[in-house]
């Protein structure tokens, strides 16, 4: 009977890589057909039938006050990744999920404009019969010509996979709000240039219209104002009010937290800040006119010399004139940091979900190790990771409250973020929410108090000549004229409606102090509210985690100075909870009681019998579980002193396993990790960028070795030789050749500290006794010149240091081992086949050895006496049983423990501030000449 | 395994049979040296080596720079610039007053004629004196005196302030090439072929004063004086470029023996003519002397040779024991001698008694000269030369250490904190115990984790 394995084994189309350990071809008749969607580049697990695009992408799309929802651009920029997919479609869609009614405008009992600073929002969301589904990140840019100063706009991840986006929305909110911040840093700064150059305009039109008007006060002697004069001087009246509003505008913007930005070159995102800047949204008053900080000004006053122009009142009509493009609204600089942001998104959560997941799981197990992850990973990009995570999300400090009061401050938050939405809903003039939007505005309009209105007759204010594109109810308008300001002409000439909108903009406006998780769960507050495929999904940052007890986060870690990034995310959900306490406490009691509904996202975490839906069984889920279970036991003691009892059951016990059940063993992996590499999406490719050539490194190391070790019977000492630090010399004419296999042989290297690995791949001078301090692997390059003689003179002085492998005459003089570890590691027999899979075989019996270093290391008694008075060869000799019985090393591999031990001591006592002296440890052992 | 590199047998006569040179191959128990660190910093020949206290050592070379290193770490502590030629002499100067807590000094001499006095604690220059007409090529401290000395066209005597005490008149332009310390306030310089006794008497005028007399010449050897080293309380022993060992009383400072041309091929009848044609003085001069109470430890061209002064003769030797010219040699306490030389390599050998052999003569030929890395080959000519019965000695080779790509100008022991060696490649490498370092590590270690608070068992 054919098992499963095999098949895929059969279905599998080889690499290049492996042509030369192909397998004849298998029959006609006995083959299995291909899986048919096998030419799309997509796996048998992958749900793409419905979706019309080929890859996840990212879109940003505006609700322009012009042309209505409209996409501006895709990450990757390629037709061929949307497909047929109809974008201007969906824009459409995830726009209108919330138009940001960012207030602008003039508060009840504020005299001026006034500018908030919103929150974004996020959103996922999904479209069934489009086959997409998206997180969709709301923000707002400001822009003096626009209508309300503001321009929506929004940026979403659309993927094929809901879960990927439910299992993946932390990662994606966080990244995704860097790329918004980044943004907003920008056009905040180009907002603030451009009100400058606009009050240097008004000032000069001011004298100008100040002159003219002295001119005519002196031609007139007749004692009375001529109309054209008192025109004049409403003008003048007008322009002077103009100032005052921009002065304050300006004064606005600038009092944006801003420190930081000039010490570090670029750090737009800033959670400590965001408290200081929540601030004047939370008290609905106009925010206390504290001057901005002076180094904040600075970053904006120094602006090239403009020549003022002088200012018309009137402006052209809004639809005449074009509105900036993204690229202008911000800074260059930002716009291009933005796309970098979201390229590198997108090249983040490329793939398929269950491949992002392992890899982040192995990742945070990873960080977990910290004493040891260093001599086998690459630590440079394990340290990315966690901290973003730690910022997902903003504001509050976390020792705010304890998660569970949090459930009585539920009921008011759904209140408030319901309103929001038929807020955001109803500005959106789609046909499909029209329905919806008559059914809750009755309730609406019952729970509102119009603000009283003043019918205003300013008529030169050009600043908000966008406010009234009039094709929807406008809400900032309503809202403005409590306080009686500038209007847009435009708006000015219809009747203002008291309407029930004031009282949802309030609430809107209300709404943007609200964090960014709970702006989600309100947004969907219940099926019913939803067209039917327009349903958003619930985030799933907060579903996920719902076992993340307070106890089992301690059992995880090894010390709490080793915090792990699964314990981050608990942090962060403790950080969600407090999130949304105060946040709903601050908005207590503002709204209208007609929607009293429990919040059906909060409701679900801890009591799932309020019969919300639940996402569906995860895929990791379990398997992380597992990982918790299996952790505590081996890796949750602290400081490494294990009673030896303990792992010595352990470690000899896994020694049996292992070596019985090696065979199978390489083949599961092999048939895992292929299943692995098929899993991922359309576009299967690495979760971080910045290991994508590292993994592209690794498949090729991997294959390479492989290759290594079925060519070379002596392939046993060669690794033997880099495990137990010895240094190996790869020697040859061709460079290639050379390169290969040293490539080959990098990964079993162990690194010396956090540094690159100690490998260099092609040297053609003669090498010296700090070449090997420096490094483990080398490639040399044979010439017959003198030169080479030299090289040759330089090998054979220093013999007793190294080992060389001779690439041209396929030689090796190392020392001799006769250990199991390598045989294991190397057997050249192996049924393993692709580069990937035997990579991740080497990575598991290297992290044994990891594990059995880290033991024997951090063992006080097998190193130090107990007493004062033991003498020093009772500790050999404890330390020696210790490694043969214990830790069941036979042999050299005795000696491959001791080098990793060494190294780990050296990187645990070596100060993090000075490199250290690299030191070269050697055996006075005699070398062998192994010829194949 | 050069032959095995350059490939195929293409030279069919390897290197390793033209070489005369015991060679003890990969496998050395009895060296303890499996830990390196190279200490970077010179960028010219490093030639000189002193000990400053139990763990800190000062190198100085040809660049002019004076470094001190910790021995342990292996960490630069300081980098004194100050000469501005190259460094001819190096001698620390420990304070001996006991109230005061004790400060460490070196005197450095250099070839743009000045002396410098450094702080090897604040690492500072304390004084510098550039008075001298001529490079000064050694220094000598009289730490019982409390003044030392500079030796180079004439003898200057100084204290600790850095006062000329008194100097002697102009020598010879050659100038001092050795000093050293003998009883009753007297040292002996070795000025070209000459060997000239000068005595420190107080002046009577004044208690910091000090008149230097020349005592005595002696001029016995036939060349220039190479090494001067101070045996005991009552000798002291000189050698010169063509191989005259002498040893003096070191009260009356007369010859109490001498072995002129002991390496010579006339002394040992087995060696063959041809040999001794390619015996050049260089290769038989006395580079380096050391001793112990018994014995006199003298590098010869490329040999070792063991002279014991009660037996008055060589009681050991080890003709070739490098590739090239020796360097520098010392006694360790252990029964063992290191020696470094122009080859680049170190080599430690340990003198062991021989276990007696049947008297009569080995007919020993070629081959058993040339030897083949037999250990014992010595046990033959020493058997023949020690008619008596006497017991034999040899030199066995018990490790080196190969790590520097040129010669090895000096080393210094440091008991078991390792050895430091320094070389013309500008490098310092520090050979240490590998196991000791290891166990110091794991000490550091568990302490470290303890301050960190590791310890402690965390829920």
């Amino acid at each position: 009977m054919i098992s499963a394995p095999d098949v895929v084994a059969f279905t599998r189309e080889e690499e290049l890589e492996d042509d030369l350990y192909r397998e004849p071809p298998l029959p006609e008749e006995y083959s299995v057909p291909l899986f048919p969607f096998a030419g799309h580049g997509a796996n048998p697990w992958a749900k793409v039938a419905s979706s019309k695009f080929t890859r996840d992408f990212i879109l940003i799309s505006e609700f322009s006050e012009q042309v209505g929802p409209q996409p501006l651009l895709t990450i990757p920029d390629d037709a061929k990744v949307s497909g047929t997919f109809d974008l201007n479609y969906f824009s459409l869609r995830i726009m209108s999920v919330d138009y940001q009614a960012s207030f602008v405008g003039h508060p009840p009992g504020s005299a001026y404009p006034k500018l908030n600073f919103v929150e974004d929002s996020k959103v996922v969301l999904g479209d069934s019969k489009e086959g997409a589904f998206a997180y969709v990140h709301h923000l707002t840019l400001y822009d003096l010509e626009a209508r309300g100063f503001v321009r929506p706009f929004c940026m979403a991840y659309i993927s094929a996979d809901e879960h990927k986006i439910m299992q993946q929305f932390q990662e994606l909110s966080t990244e995704f709000s860097k790329a918004s911040e980044c943004l907003k840093t920008g056009n905040r700064k180009a907002f603030a240039n451009e009100l400058e150059k606009k009050l240097k305009d008004l000032d000069y039109t001011r004298t100008v219209l100040h002159n003219e008007t002295e001119v005519q006060k002196k031609a007139n002697d007749k004692g009375y104002y001529t109309t054209q004069a008192i025109e004049k001087a409403n003008e003048l009246a007008s322009v002077e009010k103009l100032i005052i509003e921009h002065q304050d505008l300006l004064r606005q913007i600038r009092s944006y937290p801003y420190r930081k930005l000039k010490e570090s070159e670029f750090h737009p995102y800033e959670p400590e800040r965001a408290l200081d800047w929540a601030d004047p949204g939370c008290d609905q008053h106009p925010a206390p006119s504290d001057p901005a900080e002076p180094g904040e000004t600075h970053l904006y006053t120094h602006i090239p010399s403009y020549t003022p122009k002088l200012i018309k009142a009137k402006s052209a009509k809004c639809f005449d004139k074009k509105l900036k493009t993204l690229e202008e609204l911000c800074d260059v600089y930002f716009f291009t940091q933005t796309l970098d942001q979201l390229h590198h998104i997108e090249r983040t959560f490329r793939g398929d979900v269950c491949y992002l997941l392992t890899e982040q799981i192995s990742r945070a197990l990873l960080k977990q190790q910290s004493v040891t992850n260093f001599l086998f990973e690459d630590i440079s990009f394990l340290d990315e990771k966690p901290e973003k995570q730690y910022r997902g999300c903003q504001g509050l400090g976390p020792d705010a409250m304890d998660g569970k009061c949090l459930e009585e401050s539920l009921t008011p938050k759904v209140v408030v973020s319901l309103g929001s939405y038929k807020s955001s809903v109803e500005c959106v003039p789609i046909k499909m929410e029209q329905e919806m939007e008559d059914s809750e505005e009755p309730k609406m309009s019952e729970s509102v108090t119009s603000e009283p209105q003043e019918n205003l007759d300013y008529l030169d204010a050009d600043i908000k000549g966008s406010i009234s594109s009039g094709e929807s109810i406008e809400v900032l308008g309503t809202e403005k004229s409590g306080s009686g300001l500038t209007k847009s002409e435009s708006q000015a000439s219809l009747p203002v409606i008291p309407s029930p909108q004031a009282g949802r903009s309030k609430v809107g406006s209300r709404r943007t102090v609200s964090e960014d998780s709970i702006e989600v769960l309100s947004m969907c507050p219940s099926e019913s509210l939803i067209p039917e495929d327009f349903k958003a999904s619930y985030p799933s940052a907060i579903n996920e985690e719902p076992y993340a007890d307070n106890d089992n986060e301690h059992g995880l870690r090894f010390t709490p100075r080793l915090s792990t990034g699964v314990a981050d995310e608990q942090d962060d959900i403790s950080k969600q909870e407090s999130l949304v306490q105060v946040d709903a406490a601050c908005c207590i009691g503002k709204e209208s009681p007609n929607f009293l509904e429990p919040l059906p996202e909060l409701g679900q975490k801890p009591c799932e019998e309020d019969g919300v839906v639940r996402i569906p069984p995860q895929p990791y889920r379990p398997a992380e579980q597992g990982l918790r279970g299996g952790f505590p036991s081996h890796d949750g003691v602290p400081g490494g002193l294990l009673p030896y009892e303990l792992d010595s059951r352990y470690l000899s016990g896994s020694r049996e396993v292992s070596k019985s059940s090696l065979d199978e063993c390489s083949d599961s992996t092999s048939y895992i990790s292929s299943a692995a590499s098929t899993c991922s999406d359309r576009t299967p490719s690495p979760a971080h960028p910045a290991c994508q050539a590292a993994e592209r490194h690794r498949k090729r190391a991997g294959q390479n070795a492989l290759r290594f070790i079925r060519q070379y019977p002596f392939a046993h000492p060669a690794i033997y030789s880099l495990l137990s630090g010895r240094t190996l010399i790869v020697l040859g004419e061709d460079e290639a050749m050379v390169k290969k296999l040293v490539t080959a042989l990098s990964i079993f290297v162990p690194n010396c500290g956090v540094y690159a690995k100690p490998v260099k791949h092609w040297v053609t001078s003669p090498l010296h006794l700090v070449d090997f301090q420096k490094w483990k692997l080398i490639g040399l390059q044979r010439t017959v010149s003198p030169a080479g003689v030299n090289v040759l003179h330089a090998l054979s002085r220093y013999s007793r240091y190294l080992s060389i492998l001779d690439a041209d005459s396929k030689t090796l003089r190392c020392p001799l081992y006769k250990g199991t570890v390598v045989a294991r590691l190397a057997d050249h027999r192996t049924q393993i086949k692709r580069g990937s899979t035997y990579y991740m075989h080497v990575q598991s019996i290297l992290t044994q050895l990891c594990s059995k270093a880290f033991l024997f290391t951090f063992c006080h008694h097998l190193h130090l006496p107990i007493s004062e008075r033991e003498p020093e060869e009772s500790v050999v000799n404890r330390r020696m049983n210790f490694l043969k019985l214990q830790l069941g090393l036979a042999n050299e591999d005795v000696k491959i423990v001791q080098y990793l031990a060494e190294l780990l001591k050296l990187h645990y006592i070596q100060e993090p501030g000075q490199g250290g002296n690299p030191l070269l440890r050697f055996d006075y052992v005699p070398s062998f000449l192994y010829k194949i | 395994m050069l032959r095995w590199l350059i490939g195929g047998g293409r030279e069919p006569q390897g290197l390793a049979e033209k070489s005369s040179v015991q060679t003890i191959g990969e496998e050395q128990i009895q060296n303890p040296y499996t830990e390196l660190l190279v200490l970077k910093g010179h960028q010219d020949i490093v030639r000189f080596l002193v000990q400053i206290d139990d763990c800190r050592f000062a190198s100085a070379g040809d660049d002019g720079i004076v470094f001190l290193w910790n021995a342990q770490t292996g960490e630069k502590l300081f980098e004194l610039r100050g000469h501005t030629h190259k460094i001819t002499a190096i001698a620390p100067f420990s304070s001996s007053d006991v109230s005061e807590e004790k400060t460490h000094l070196i005197i450095t001499a250099s070839a743009d004629r000045t002396v410098i006095v450094w702080d090897c604690t604040s690492g500072r220059q304390v004084q510098k004196v550039s008075c001298f007409h001529s490079t000064v090529k050694c220094l000598t401290v009289l730490q019982r005196l409390d003044v030392w000395l500079s030796g180079g066209s004439d003898l200057c005597v100084w204290n600790r302030k850095l006062d000329l005490l008194c100097k002697t008149s102009h020598l010879t332009d050659a100038g001092i090439s050795a000093l050293v310390e003998l009883p009753k306030n007297c040292v002996a310089a070795a000025v070209g072929k000459e060997l000239i006794i000068f005595r420190l008497s107080a002046s009577n005028n004044g208690s910091e004063g000090w008149n230097v007399l020349e005592v005595k010449r002696l001029v016995d050897h036939q060349d220039n004086i190479l090494s001067l080293v101070s045996v005991n309380d009552l000798t002291f022993a000189t050698g010169s470029h063509v191989g005259e060992l002498i040893v003096w009383d070191a009260l009356d400072w007369t010859k109490q023996t001498s072995e002129c041309n002991f390496w010579d091929s006339s002394v040992h009848p087995d060696v063959q003519p041809e040999i001794k044609l390619s015996q050049s003085p260089n290769e038989t001069s006395v580079q380096h002397l050391t001793s112990d109470e018994e014995c006199v430890f003298a590098a010869v061209g490329k040999g070792i040779y063991v002279y014991n002064l009660q037996m008055k003769r060589v009681i050991a030797c080890q003709r070739t024991a490098h590739d090239s010219s020796v360097l520098h040699i010392e006694k360790l306490p252990n029964r063992q001698l290191i020696s470094c030389s122009e080859d680049g390599s170190v080599r430690i050998w340990e003198l062991r008694e021989k276990q007696q052999l049947p008297a009569e003569p080995v007919p020993t030929g070629f081959f058993n000269m040339w030897g083949f890395g037999r250990a014992n080959k010595q046990a033959n000519q020493a058997a023949k030369k020690m008619q008596e019965n006497t017991p034999m000695y040899f030199l066995e080779l018990v490790g080196d250490l190969i790590g520097h790509s040129s010669a090895v100008q000096m080393f210094l022991y440091f008991g078991e904190l390792g050895l430091a060696t320094c070389s013309a490649d500008h490098l310092i490498i520090l050979w240490k115990d590998g196991e000791r370092e290891s166990s110091l590590r794991s000490l550091t270690l568990f302490q470290k984790l303890a301050h960190n608070g590791d310890l402690q068992f965390k829920l």
